[in-house]
């Protein structure tokens, strides 16, 4: 029979992402078990146990120690790897800001899951949006390969001395983590010429011994290190694009940077969103471009560094464009409208629809994605919410 | 795309059924996805899990609300559970059970299967918590054809974790012994 895929493998989003950590040779592994994110470290325990990676794999007893655990060993100049989901994100947030300070390019994957009450284990950004201040470069992804993907690029990108921040890949809880679908393995061969070893120039070494997370007075560095940060995350973009690059070179695949534009080149209105949703929403722009609507969809892939300029560039030419959110932000709209408003101001004079949906897993529906496209043609600017019991 | 739809209660296998399909589309050298959706976590809880085929990448990431085919791996989830909803008439429905498809109904094409006593026939499980998956994967085959009898049975046997033959073993009998309420 005639294939009409190229893939090698199908898995879930959770596995690939395990493969993808044993493909990056990582060295040392901590984590805690949490739904939706538990099969991860499962497959990865698993493979610690069998020697199929030389990995040491550290139980703890929560996140934050999870956190405390690769600080210290991709401080040793390991490479180091964690994944959580929701509230146990949440537990980590002190140590994620040390992870950042102290420079250590930590790759992490977080299961986008609710924050309660009430208890839910389903999608929702919520959990990652609360750390888009800490100094990691997010990445949002939208299919299991490029979940895989993503491992190996992060590394290479929150590796480079132009970077050296930690780095989050998220995965929507079970529409990625749990979904099966095919996914194309690339061969330890192809990925070591890829991605090198890891090399901290900084790493504890008794034979060069220095201060660490020392103490700053207002006077001090204090101020110059966290401008430095800022500044790492604004350069980090050219190294995102480089990378994405050398990645379509090495292994074929290519993806778009920060921003994914899609049936954009024509389009007069667009719907930006994140993770699954922008593929759902793919799916309805194609289903609307046969009505003759002449939308398109702007994708985000990394929210941290933010956009702006790249934003900026897509919606040149369009008329009117909205943004979906999957999390709660008690400011005027969702976090990721709020920030597009902000870098579009004075830049554009389109519209800006805010939506917010999905919230607790709730499934966002292709009639959804039709409403909303509806109310961006139809010129709105406000912000609301989307398939609400008692109405927006 | 061709959408399956499994109702079935935590612990029986719905969620692994819908993987099975998708390595055999997938064998087959299509496009597949599938994925579940607990409602609570725990054994005896309707669950329902689903597959989506196609030739083309799939882009939709919602649940399926218009199943061309809907498995029932328990009859008794249908008294709790709408499963037909969002089917039309075209759409099969695949029930395990004992009667004949004119019990169940004619809304649809219905076909029936015992699943259950292949399943005790061929040592799967026990009497309370029969193993009926793989033998609603076989009689999926043959009512939709959506994945073909080799490719079905391979894949029950690669996912079956243990009593790989008699798994598939199973799933051929379902094939065969599959009751199909309209005329072919």
């Amino acid at each position: 029979m005639q294939k009409v895929q190229k893939y090698n493998a199908i898995m879930t989003g959770n596995e690939a992402v395990a493969v993808g950590v044993k493909l990056a040779r990582v060295g040392f592994i901590s984590a805690y078990p949490i739904t939706p994110q538990t099969t991860i470290v499962e497959k990865l325990a698993e493979m610690v146990a069998n020697r199929e990676i030389t990995a040491k794999y550290v139980e703890v007893e929560s996140e934050h120690s999870a956190m405390g655990a690769v600080f210290a060993s991709e401080l040793a100049g390991v490479r180091s790897y964690t994944a959580t989901s929701s509230h146990g994100l949440l537990y980590m947030h002190e140590m994620l800001h040390w992870t950042a300070g102290q420079r250590l390019p930590v790759v992490m994957s977080v299961v986008n899951r609710s924050i309660g009450p009430p208890w839910n284990i389903w999608s929702e950004q919520t959990d990652s949006m609360n750390q888009k201040d800490t100094g990691w470069l997010q990445v949002y992804c939208e299919s299991n390969q490029e979940a895989l993907d993503t491992i190996l690029m992060g590394y290479k990108i929150a590796e480079s001395s132009d970077v050296l921040l930690p780095l989050m890949s998220m995965e929507d809880a079970f529409i990625l983590s749990h979904t099966s679908e095919p996914v194309d393995l690339p061969s330890q061969e192809e990925v070591d010429s890829f991605l090198p070893g890891f090399d901290l120039p900084f790493r504890i070494d008794t034979g060069t011994p220095m201060g660490y997370g020392s103490y700053s007075t207002p006077d001090g560095p204090f101020m110059e290190l966290k401008r430095d940060m800022m500044e790492s995350m604004r350069n980090s973009r050219r190294i995102i694009e480089r990378v994405t690059r050398e990645f379509a070179d090495a292994f074929g695949r290519e993806y778009s940077g920060l921003v994914e534009q899609y049936m954009m080149s024509d389009a007069d209105y667009a719907l930006i969103a994140s993770g699954t949703l922008a593929s759902t929403g793919k799916y309805v722009v194609g289903k609307l471009r046969e009505k003759g609507w002449k939308v398109g969809l702007i994708r985000i892939r990394f929210f941290r560094p933010f956009p702006d300029e790249e934003l900026v560039k897509a919606v040149s030419g369009l008329k009117g464009v909205g943004v979906l959110d999957r999390s709660v932000s008690f400011s005027p709209a969702g976090s990721m409208a709020n920030e597009v408003r902000a870098a579009l101001y004075r830049k554009s004079n389109i519209p800006v629809a805010g939506f917010i949906a999905g919230l607790g897993g709730r499934d966002v529906k292709v009639e959804d994605f039709q409403n909303m496209f509806q109310m961006i043609r139809d010129g709105f600017s406000g912000s609301t919410y989307v398939n609400v019991r008692g109405g927006a | 795309m061709f959408e399956i739809r499994f109702h079935g209660r935590g612990g029986q296998g719905a969620v692994t059924a819908s993987k099975i399909l998708a390595l055999a589309a997938f064998n087959e050298g299509k496009y597949a996805v599938s994925f579940p959706f607990f409602g609570t976590e725990r054994r005896g809880a309707p669950v329902t899990a689903f597959t989506r085929i196609d030739m083309e990448p799939i882009m939709l990431k919602t649940q399926v609300y218009t199943p061309d085919a809907v498995v029932v791996l328990d009859s008794y989830v249908m008294n709790s559970a709408n499963v037909t909803s969002g089917m039309t008439a075209e759409g099969f429905l695949i029930v395990n059970t004992s009667m004949m498809p004119d019990e169940v109904g004619k809304e649809f094409r219905v076909a029936t299967v015992d699943a259950t006593s292949i399943a005790a026939r061929h040592g799967l499980g026990n009497k309370t918590n029969p193993i009926i998956n793989t033998a609603m994967i076989g009689a999926l085959a043959r009512v939709t054809g959506v994945v073909n009898r080799d490719s079905a049975v391979d894949s029950v046997r690669e996912l079956s974790p243990r009593k790989k033959d008699d798994n598939a073993e199973a799933a051929s009998e379902a094939y065969d012994s599959v009751n199909l309420g309209w005329a072919t």
